[in-house]
């Protein structure tokens, strides 16, 4: 039905456009891996030196507490308030769903200002709670609304059996729902995982400290003061790029669903 | 909404309890705290001084910040109309045609959303830099005249940070819309084929239609994006040069912490939560309408 020369003009637009995708990825690969100015180190050792002169081993190290927790405690805290929001029902739903929903839509830069003033007076800023607490709130505005989606489709019958045969809600929850939740779980960790990961903001109003910059701020910072050569600066990108890379190609479906189902977050 | 679901359990609120604790302090809380602030002209540290609507008003009548919103809506060019009409025919073409390599594409183009945007703005930076990739790619087209410093070039620095968003937002629109268009059945494209319609007029009669719902997610996504930008200027241009590339997130981040007009900063960002709110709301309205 498609003619030859339109089947080979569609592979045409679409490797230029994978090309222009990949180009930036390329380049920075390219020069991480080139010789460097400075030190005279090439190919991987550019990414030991970049871990030892941009301490990129220390600001990796917050990143990894920071996600784990927001993703922990942001994916525990979803889970119950979307069950309670799918499976119960109760005065004032509505209105405390449309609440919740607010903060999916709401921009980060618009409360971290009050917040930094307010958390300054309590002596609380340049913490890991003011880096991550912030975070788990963003975060379980969208959990809330994702679990509950997910809730609101599951099974009743089982639940109802379970409660018939004297199931607590406690119960039902963790061993009855859950176990069938676990691609609706999974997506939920790896945009929670990415979101935390890859925020720039909050941490840098947030924190003053070098020993609580997170990985994205920390490349931010070396951008500034590190300014013989880019081979150093590309090795340091490729480090705070790559464990949600990484995510992304082995979980790459959890990603396209999540973002496109219900990332109105972003 | 779903059928009403379960009898009444008033176990729900302690189920909600943690959820809503985190939520109210850390977001609920703070927004209104911003709406207070932005009534006062306060400069962070000594006693803030009533200022009532004068933010607000600022907003508009201020040289500085009526750029900083005309860029943002420049900037919705680059990060949702652009990206809507490439992803379009990006889609139509993978979905009409069976490619081979589907999947890898698909990998490929929707890549630049997981990189850390600190991490593309320090990639394209290399790209525009004086001695960078664009420039010598130019120069070997025999273009040297077109050759410039583009984030420092008071023209260009604006559509360069754009066209980065191009770059990002283009690859979930496609994915977006492709998925929308698989749903399509194909006793639709039958019959237009029967009608005489061509690849043209089957586009703009079957496959647009059918994927409104897909284009109003795509909007808003794109469209908050880009009204949201903020970590790509700080680390690309700082708004500069001069004021060229200034947006209403990197304002709030400059005026509270910059200049000390801590007031102004959550004006703006009470104003862009506004926004957001309502071009959420009203694309959302149009897709409701569709599925209802």
């Amino acid at each position: 039905m498609i003619s030859r020369g339109e089947r080979a003009a569609n592979y045409i637009i679409l490797s230029l456009f994978a090309a222009f995708a990949l180009y930036p990825v390329v380049v920075i690969l390219a020069a991480a891996l080139g010789p460097a100015r400075r030190g005279g180190t090439a190919g991987l050792a550019n990414f030991a030196a970049a871990w030892e002169i941009g301490r990129f081993g220390s600001y990796l190290r917050t990143s990894l507490a920071v996600s784990v927790f927001v993703v922990v405690v942001s994916v525990v805290l979803s889970i119950m308030s979307g069950y309670a929001f799918g499976t119960m029902r109760f005065r004032g739903r509505s209105l405390l769903f449309y609440l919740f929903m607010l903060g999916i839509m709401m921009p980060s830069e618009a409360v971290a200002v009050p917040l930094y003033f307010d958390l300054r007076s309590l002596g609380l800023i340049d913490t890991f709670w003011s880096i991550s607490l912030p975070q788990v709130a963003l975060s379980v505005a969208f959990g809330t609304f994702w679990m509950r989606a997910y809730f609101l489709a599951s099974n009743r019958a089982i639940v109802e059996a379970a409660r018939i045969d004297g199931a607590s809600s406690w119960r039902i929850l963790w061993q009855v729902l859950l176990p069938a939740a676990r691609p609706a779980v999974v997506t939920l960790t790896v945009l929670v995982f990415m979101w935390t990961w890859n925020e720039f903001l909050i941490p840098l109003i947030m924190v003053t400290s070098e020993s609580l910059r997170t990985a994205p701020l920390g490349l931010a910072f070396f951008q500034g003061q590190y300014t013989s050569g880019f081979t150093l600066l590309a090795a340091g990108s490729v480090i705070v790029a790559t464990p949600v890379v990484i995510f992304y190609l082995f979980l790459q479906r959890h990603f396209v669903r999540g973002l496109l189902q219900g990332a109105v977050r972003e | 909404m779903a059928a009403p679901p379960g009898e009444p359990r008033r176990v729900a609120y302690l189920y909600l309890l943690p959820a809503f604790a985190v939520y109210a302090v850390f977001l609920l809380y703070p927004i209104g705290r911003a709406v207070q602030i932005s009534l006062y002209d306060w400069d962070g540290l000594s006693l803030g001084t009533w200022a009532g609507l004068d933010n607000y008003v600022a907003i508009v009548a201020d040289e500085g910040l009526r750029a900083a919103f005309g860029h943002a809506l420049v900037l919705i060019v680059f990060y949702a109309a652009a990206p809507l009409v490439i992803g379009l025919a990006l889609a139509a073409i993978l979905n009409h045609a069976k490619v081979r390599g589907l999947g890898f594409f698909r990998t490929v183009v929707f890549l630049p959303q997981v990189i850390a945007m600190v991490v593309v703005a320090v990639a394209w930076r290399r790209v525009y830099a004086p001695d960078g990739s664009l420039n010598a790619l130019l120069g070997a087209l025999g273009l040297d005249a077109l050759t410039r410093g583009w984030l420092g070039d008071y023209t260009f620095a604006l559509p360069a940070v754009g066209v980065v968003g191009t770059w990002f937002e283009t690859g979930l629109v496609t994915v977006l819309l492709l998925a929308g268009m698989s749903r399509i059945p194909l006793s639709l494209y039958e019959a237009a084929r029967l009608d005489g319609a061509g690849a043209v007029r089957e586009f703009f009669a079957v496959t647009l239609p059918s994927v409104r719902a897909e284009i109003a997610v795509a909007l808003t996504l794109t469209v908050i994006a880009a009204l949201r930008t903020f970590d790509l200027v700080y680390v690309t241009t700082r708004g500069g040069p001069g004021d060229s590339t200034s947006v209403p997130s990197y304002e709030v981040y400059h005026r509270a912490f910059g200049l000390g007009q801590v007031g102004s900063a959550a004006a703006i960002g009470v104003t862009l939560t506004v926004v957001i709110f309502v071009i959420s709301f009203g694309i959302n309205r149009f897709a409701d309408r569709r599925t209802s």
